[in-house]
């Protein structure tokens, strides 16, 4: 039995997928019967081919037993858990498993790792006493219990000091504590978040160098050290929010081999059997001290990143050796001809860079600190660090072309204009600005991403930025830091003042400092550059050329760097002398590789004297076959909104298209992924998703073999934004046409689509101030939705009930706007008018239209999904129930009907998400999204359909009818059980953040649950969503205006199923008046009634039913659902989720809860469609 | 940091270039590439690359400078090295001198900026090839020609070169009844002579072509003999040595010193590929059937079947390419490793050796 990460949430991304997916592959080779528990119905594991019994089930030491239980039932009793993949969440719950006598009962061994071991190395005090015993080095520390404890050992440590609580994940309930009034907050509130309530308190090790070794032991006791990672951010920041580098840069070998003498003396104290590990080390950079950290007895995001920089299958080796191999006995799958007992060695290095939304999270303090708090990665690899680290961040998906020398530079800025107020007689009009180039570049570039292209240097509004803001920024990690390093450069700071403040290491210092210089150089000689980018030619602009793209400048900040007149924007395109792609091999070229997965790099070409003539060759490894080939195009990395659900997605195109006999190539930067498994494409490039990126790849294919095809729909936003310059540039974008994805974004042209079409959306309007916002909110009726125009998705959008919430928001938007994207777009409001008690329905469908309007194809519907949570909720935020559990079989048809229609007109091929939102006996249309959805894996999973597949092999070709009717699928196939996705959310890593949901997505991950009934599905969900619906207990009900009279059939039930209500005083007297018992509480402190941020506080409060009258944490209220967030207290912040709970809450009551909510694995459901 | 234009080129007619650091002027020798991702003074430090012009696979050099600790001889031996990227700063706590100005006191000729993957590549499909490096010559077909003039590898006494003229001590720490043991120099490292030491050995060494009975007079506890560079078949002094020494008094034979002892005991060596240059080579020890990762540097291996043949067994074996990796000889007192137990750099999993061959003189006295 595996055991899976469950939803994704901070600290616990898709790299679990990744592990679990790879050991459940590598068990079922070796004959293995897997049995997998995971809530997460977006991974690829929890698909029903990956394990013999998959159950969809909440991560819980009683759902362990029932499945336990079950499978002995069936006769086929489980043998072993293997708690090592499933990250911390999979460790933990084997081990609550283990305490409470469930595993003993039925006779599972735990493998992979003991029991005691994962306590060792858990438990902060027992690993402590190891490492001491071992004689290590550990930081000087104690653990508590209480505060009173926790003082006793602050005496010892002293400050700054640093707080961490045992058994959590990502760094959950750490701080780092400068007064003592810091460190009593912090202890406080990491003991709560422990699950034995405890702290470890140590001696601060701030600004020290930080390192991981990624170790792997078999049952012989052969320990291997797979890859070292160097973080450059130094300690302070926890590893998952530092940029990190691989291999270590700047250990000498003898430092080096003391460390991973320390790791194999590690793994064998702590008594690792088998299986991967991480171990963290911290050494002081003037003593060279070195100090354990601590170490994960378990596959790790740094393994998974670590598999990926080497390309050794950490997860797939470690399952192998928990069921008996050793080391030597299984192959390096990369070599085929070597051992996997062997350390790989890099010739390249690997830049890993978190990504994090802060954006999504205004409120939220984004100094980064030992609590994980981004939400993704991207990785790069180049052949240097300089080029590794452009790479990656042009792989961020934040708007940046690299390092500096982009729309967003101030310095450059600054620069162009002085030297345009010097030039006499310049040609302002036709050479490229701060503002951009050509328009559409404008265009595709500020649809780049979802983050505002001022995300990290909000702080810089001019040049020169200010040295106190300099200093700041510097002194205080932040997600911007390496910019404004850039900055303190270019305003003359040396190596040694930016590594006081920064603490990185003066080598990393230099790489950037070297960088800076070089574009001193590289602006100096702009003409000699100019002319042999334009006319080609040798001499000291070929060569300057050359260097930058050695170090790894894209052609958008050439661009912008060197002015290049718009109509030859291409120039670069046709001047790239050492492009080349290079091998990942395990073994630095001393080996042949046979799988080819690449990175691209500029090198230097050799001579080749061959009879007597002199060639010149750049080494590039790319090998193409003859077979035509299909390239898939990933989501980089995981952020709000974008993650695993769009990996799925592209995994199964891949699959699919390999199957038909294409030769599929993968192109992603998310080293978290299963997409960028070496095994899951026949071709892997791990590069960057920029337009320029993937041209090189789409060139550098074509001009050696036969592109099929470009599959831009799976990716999420990322790829969809590349389309069309993909398609204008020559590349051949199969499935629904660029123009149609454009078309249902183009506010006016979809107006125009529905209005032919007779189909109805929201009453809206356009803005350009303040007054003209109010009028048409007035028009329109309050509620409002408000948002940017230029804005995507459901970005700064939010929901006004009043003039002052509109004021507000409007005098907000206008100040934060970036300014160069206002004076190309224009400064543009978009007004909706919110549907109120709207039901809003997704529909996801699949359609084979080889042109809009085409009679030949057809659409099919792969799911009709009921929000619980009314429109208005972001979508990706609101819970759904797949089949809809409210509307009438004509509304069914209805929406049907109009997904259809709107499928035909735009000419899908492929997949399309349509949002409705549904009021009375009207249908609304929301939003039209000719690509996959997040909700394809959910819905894939719920019919029993691969729905990405089936559109794939579409998108290939294949008629819809054909590729239904060999999967045995009907026209219209109904889901085969009843099932609830809920999303899951950040809002206890954000401290202070109100956790009221809106028109912005927040949620990170998402689990499934499935019953009989819709009650009791609901109730799985919330309990697998970790925060379990309370049976009995104190509820407080506390809802705005327009929901008071719908409150008081919920509020009655409540009372009814025995909850003692609390109420605030608006919604205590709608109560009362209906003649529900409820106690008054107060908004403010000191009152005669309690006060109920207290009553939320000390965990007096079991449930919150609390629809917002305001937003954000400013507010009383918004306190209150921070509050709740922090201590985990069940929040509801809408009617219809209150509605939905109570329902789970009746259901759960009617029997006992074990007895009620039973287990099926997907199989047996699928059995019963059949 | 100005630097002039350099060139590599081979005997096959490939030619690299780059910009030099360090040295100028121009050298040859036999190109290899060494994969270890740092260690870079101890491999500049090693006699073994006596002759050899060695390019790193790992691309960022420099990093950590150099300093007073990591080195494995007095002098820098090799003819040659080649990077892709040298660092322009050094951090590191220990630090005492960047590369660059380390190479030139040496007097060693750096080159910069090439595509070492590319060079790299050619090494593995080609075999090891003769080279020239230059700053001065900078015609391709002219580097290519002097490549073919110089000699091969094969059939060279290099350890001559690098062999001391005279006996030291390394260290007399060993307590008055500790061991002696006499360390044979044809180009030894300097880590193993410390760890002998810590092993609580007091060390003598001696040159190369010092005579067995020089060596049996000193009634030393045991023998080691110690890496070098070059061909083991044509130190035929060494070897005639330890035909005298096998069975007389324990022997540890390491790198050279492993292939000098199966000549001696009458088995045969050959010339690999492209050698073993790199600090991550898995090695089989047949005893204990557990793999330990090993530094490697060597250009010659043992034939195992010839090694047989002559009473040899072998102990330990390369699962890379199954090549020998370790023998003892039943009754004679005597057993060699083809890798580096005494590490620097690379991992320290055989580090134990050093205590059996402790264990071998104890029970022999």
């Amino acid at each position: 039995m595996l055991i899976g990460s469950g939803p994704i949430v901070i600290g616990q991304g898709c790299e679990f997928d990744y592990s679990g997916t790879q050991a459940c592959k590598a068990l079922r080779a070796e004959g293995y019967r897997v049995v997998l528990l995971n809530s997460n119905p977006a991974t690829i594991m929890t698909d029903p081919e990956f394990a013999d019994r998959t159950y969809i089930e909440p991560i819980t030491p009683e759902f362990i037993q029932k499945v336990l239980d079950l499978e002995k039932r069936r006769g086929e009793p489980v043998d072993a858990v293997l708690p090592t993949l499933g990250g911390q969440t999979g460790l933990n719950c084997a081990m609550e498993a283990h305490e409470q006598g469930i595993l003993d009962s039925y006779d599972v061994e735990l493998i992979g790792a003991k029991p005691e071991v994962i306590a060792k190395a858990e438990d902060r005090s027992l690993f402590k006493e190891a490492m001491i015993k071992i004689g290590l080095d550990v930081p000087v520390s104690g653990a508590a219990h209480s505060l009173d404890e926790a003082r006793e050992v602050f005496e010892k440590v002293g400050l700054p000091c640093c707080v961490r609580s045992a058994y959590t994940l990502g760094g959950e309930g750490g701080g780092f504590c400068e007064t003592l009034e810091d460190f009593e907050r912090v202890v406080s509130r990491g003991l709560k978040q422990s699950r034995i309530y405890e702290v470890l308190i140590e001696e601060s090790l701030y600004g020290w160098k930080e390192f991981e070794l990624e170790v792997i032991r078999d049952r012989n006791d052969n320990v291997l050290v797979v890859c070292s990672i160097e973080n450059l951010d130094p300690m302070g920041v926890h590893t998952g929010d530092s940029i990190t580098v691989a291999p270590a840069q700047t250990l000498t070998d003898r430092e080096y081999q003391q460390m991973r003498n320390a790791a194999k003396a590690i793994m064998r104290e702590i008594g690792v059997d088998t299986g991967g590990s991480n171990v963290q080390f911290a050494v002081n950079p003037k003593t060279g001290r070195q100090t354990v950290i601590e170490m994960n007895p378990r596959v790790s995001r740094s393994s998974a990143l670590a598999s990926k920089a080497t390309g050794y299958p950490i997860a797939k080796i470690a399952a192998k050796l928990a069921v008996g191999y050793t080391l030597d006995e299984l192959p390096n799958d990369i070599t085929r001809t070597t051992p996997a007992s062997f350390e790989p060695v890099i010739d390249y290095c690997v830049v890993k860079m978190p990504r994090w939304t802060f954006e999504k999270f205004p409120e939220a303090d984004e100094t980064l600190s030992p609590q994980m708090k981004s939400v993704g990665e991207g990785m790069a690899i180049g052949r240097t660090f300089k080029e590794a680290f452009q790479k990656c961040i042009r792989s961020m998906e934040i708007q940046r072309a690299g390092y500096g020398l982009d729309k967003n530079d101030r310095w450059l800025a600054a620069h162009r204009r002085s030297m345009e107020e010097v030039a006499v007689g310049a040609e302002p009009a036709s050479t490229v600005g701060l503002e951009g180039g050509s328009a559409d570049r404008v265009v595709l570039a500020s649809r780049a991403g979802e983050a505002p292209p001022d995300v990290d240097e909000s702080s810089a509004t001019h040049w020169p930025v200010e040295d106190k803001v300099l200093h700041d920024k510097l002194k205080n990690p932040c997600q911007g830091r390496p910019y404004y390093i850039r900055y303190a450069f270019k305003r003359g700071w040396t190596i040694d003042e930016v590594h006081e403040l920064t603490g990185i290491d003066r080598w990393f210092l230099d790489q950037m400092a070297e960088l800076i210089e070089f574009e001193s150089t590289l602006i100096a000689n702009e003409d000699q550059i100019r002319s042999a980018a334009e006319y080609g030619g040798v001499g000291i602009g070929a060569s300057l050329l050359q260097q930058a793209r050695r170090l790894g400048y894209s052609d958008l900040q050439l661009h912008r760097a060197l002015t290049i007149r718009e109509n030859q924007s291409e120039v670069f395109e046709k001047n790239e002398n050492g492009r080349c792609y290079k091998l990942v091999d395990t073994c630095a070229a001393e080996f042949e590789a046979a799988t080819p997965y690449y990175y691209s790099t500029f090198e230097e070409p050799s001579i080749h004297i061959d009879h007597g003539r002199q060639i010149e060759r750049v080494d590039d490894e790319l090998r193409v076959s003859t077979d035509p080939h299909v390239i898939v195009l990933g989501g980089g990395p995981n952020r709000i909104g974008q993650g695993i659900e769009f990996d799925y997605c592209c995994v199964h195109a891949a699959d699919e298209a390999r199957r038909m006999g294409f030769r599929t190539v993968m192109v992603n930067s998310n080293p978290e992924t299963v997409s960028t498994d070496y095994d899951t494409s026949d071709v892997l490039f791990f590069e960057p998703l920029t337009h320029e990126d993937v041209m090189r790849i789409v060139r550098s294919i074509a001009s050696r073999g036969q592109i099929h095809g470009l599959i831009v729909q799976f990716g999420g936003q990322t790829p969809l934004n590349l389309a069309e310059g993909l398609r204008r540039a020559g590349a051949p974008i199969i499935g629904t046409p660029p123009a149609s994805i454009d078309l249902a974004e183009d506010r006016d042209e979809f107006q125009k689509i529905l209005k032919s079409l007779d189909l109805l959306q929201p009453p809206n309007g356009m803005a350009s101030d303040i007054r003209e916002a109010r009028r048409i909110a007035s028009e329109l009726g309050y509620p409002v939705l408000i948002r940017p125009s230029y804005v995507l998705g459901g970005r700064a959008m939010q929901m006004c009930n009043n003039e002052d919430d509109l004021d507000q928001y409007v005098r907000k938007a206008l100040e934060a706007t970036d300014r160069a994207e206002a004076a190309v777009r224009g400064q543009r409001l978009l007004v909706d008018k919110f549907i109120l008690d709207a039901t809003e329905i997704d529909v996801d469908a699949v359609a084979d239209y080889r042109h809009p309007d085409d009679p030949k194809g057809e659409c099919v519907i792969c799911g009709v999904m009921e929000h619980i949570e009314e429109a208005g909720i972001h979508s990706g935020d609101s819970a759904c129930a797949l089949p809809p559990h409210s509307l009438s079989a004509s509304m069914l048809k209805e929406i049907e009907r109009q997904t259809k229609m709107l499928a035909l007109r735009l000419g899908v091929c492929g997949l399309m998400n349509v949002q409705f939102a549904v009021a009375g006996d009207l249908v609304y249309v929301l939003e039209v999204n000719p690509r996959a959805s997040r909700t394809v894996p959910f819905v894939s999973k719920t019919t029993g359909v691969p729905w990405a597949k089936v559109a794939t092999a579409v998108m290939l070709g294949r008629s819809l009818r054909d590729v239904l009717w060999e999967r045995g699928i009907g026209r219209s196939p109904r889901p085969i059980m009843i099932a609830i996705k809920a999303p899951v959310f950040p809002f206890s890593k954000f401290a202070g953040v109100d956790a009221v949901l809106g028109p912005e997505m927040r949620s990170t991950g998402e689990v499934m649950g499935i019953d009989d009934s819709f009650g009791l599905a609901y109730a799985k969900a919330m309990i697998a969503t970790g925060l379990s619906l309370p049976l009995f207990g104190n509820a407080l009900v506390s809802v705005n205006d327009p929901d008071k009279p719908r409150v008081i059939p919920i509020a009655s039930e409540l009372r009814e199923l025995g909850f003692k209500l609390f109420s605030t005083i608006g919604t205590h007297r709608v109560l009362k008046n209906a003649g529900i018992d409820s106690v008054i509480v107060s908004k403010q402190a000191g009152a005669p009634e309690g006060f109920l941020l207290d009553l939320i506080n000390c965990g007096v409060m079991d449930l919150l039913i609390n629809t917002p009258v305001h937003y954000g944490a400013a507010w009383e209220e918004g306190r209150w659902r921070a509050a709740a967030a922090a201590r985990g207290v069940p929040l509801i912040t809408t009617l219809a989720g209150a509605e939905a709970a109570v329902q789970a809450i009746r259901a759960m009551k009617k029997q006992s809860r074990s007895k009620v909510l039973g287990v099926k694995a997907l199989q047996d459901y699928a059995v019963g469609m059949r | 940091m100005i630097m002039t234009r350099c060139a590599l080129g081979l005997e096959d007619g490939t030619v690299f270039v780059g910009r030099g650091f360090g040295a100028t002027g121009t050298a040859s020798g036999e190109v290899v590439f060494n994969t270890a991702m740092a260690g870079y003074q101890e491999i500049l430090t090693d006699p073994s690359y006596c002759g050899q012009i060695v390019t790193m696979t790992a691309p960022l050099i420099g990093n950590y400078g150099v300093n007073r600790e990591d080195i494995e001889s007095q002098g820098q031996h090799l003819s040659g090295f080649v990077v892709r990227e040298l660092s322009r700063v050094y951090s590191n706590q220990r630090a005492t001198d960047d590369l660059a100005t380390y190479l030139k006191a040496a007097g060693i000729i750096g080159l910069v900026g090439i595509d070492t993957r590319a060079l790299t590549k050619r090494l593995r499909e080609h075999g090891a090839l003769r080279g020239v490096i230059s700053t001065e010559v900078s015609e391709p077909k002219e580097l290519v020609e002097r490549a073919n003039a110089i000699s091969r590898m094969t059939g060279q006494n290099l350890a001559k070169q690098v062999s001391p003229e005279r006996e030291t001590t390394w260290s007399s720490d060993g307590d008055q009844d500790g061991l002696t043991v006499i360390a044979i120099d044809c180009g030894i490292k300097r880590n193993i002579l410390s760890q002998l030491a810590s092993a609580g050995c007091s060390v003598r060494v001696v040159p190369g072509d010092t005579s067995a009975k020089t060596i049996l007079d000193r009634r030393p506890d045991g023998v080691l003999v110690g890496n070098g560079p070059g061909d083991p078949a044509a130190v035929t002094e060494t070897v005639a040595m330890l035909r005298d020494l096998i069975g007389e008094v324990p022997i540890f034979g390491i790198c050279l010193g492993h292939q000098m002892l199966a000549l001696a005991l009458g088995a045969e060596t050959y010339k690999l590929k492209f050698g073993h240059h790199g600090a991550n080579h898995p090695v089989l020890n047949l005893d204990t059937g557990r793999v330990e990762i090993t530094s490697q540097n060597h250009g010659f291996a043992v034939d195992k079947d010839s090694l047989e043949r002559v009473g040899g067994r072998a102990t330990h074996m390369n699962l890379y390419d199954d090549s020998l990796e370790g023998f003892v000889c039943p009754g004679k007192r005597l057993f060699a490793v083809q890798y580096h137990p005494e590490a620097a750099p690379g991992p320290h999993d055989s580090k134990y050796l050093f205590n059996s061959f402790v264990e071998l003189m104890t029970r022999s006295t």
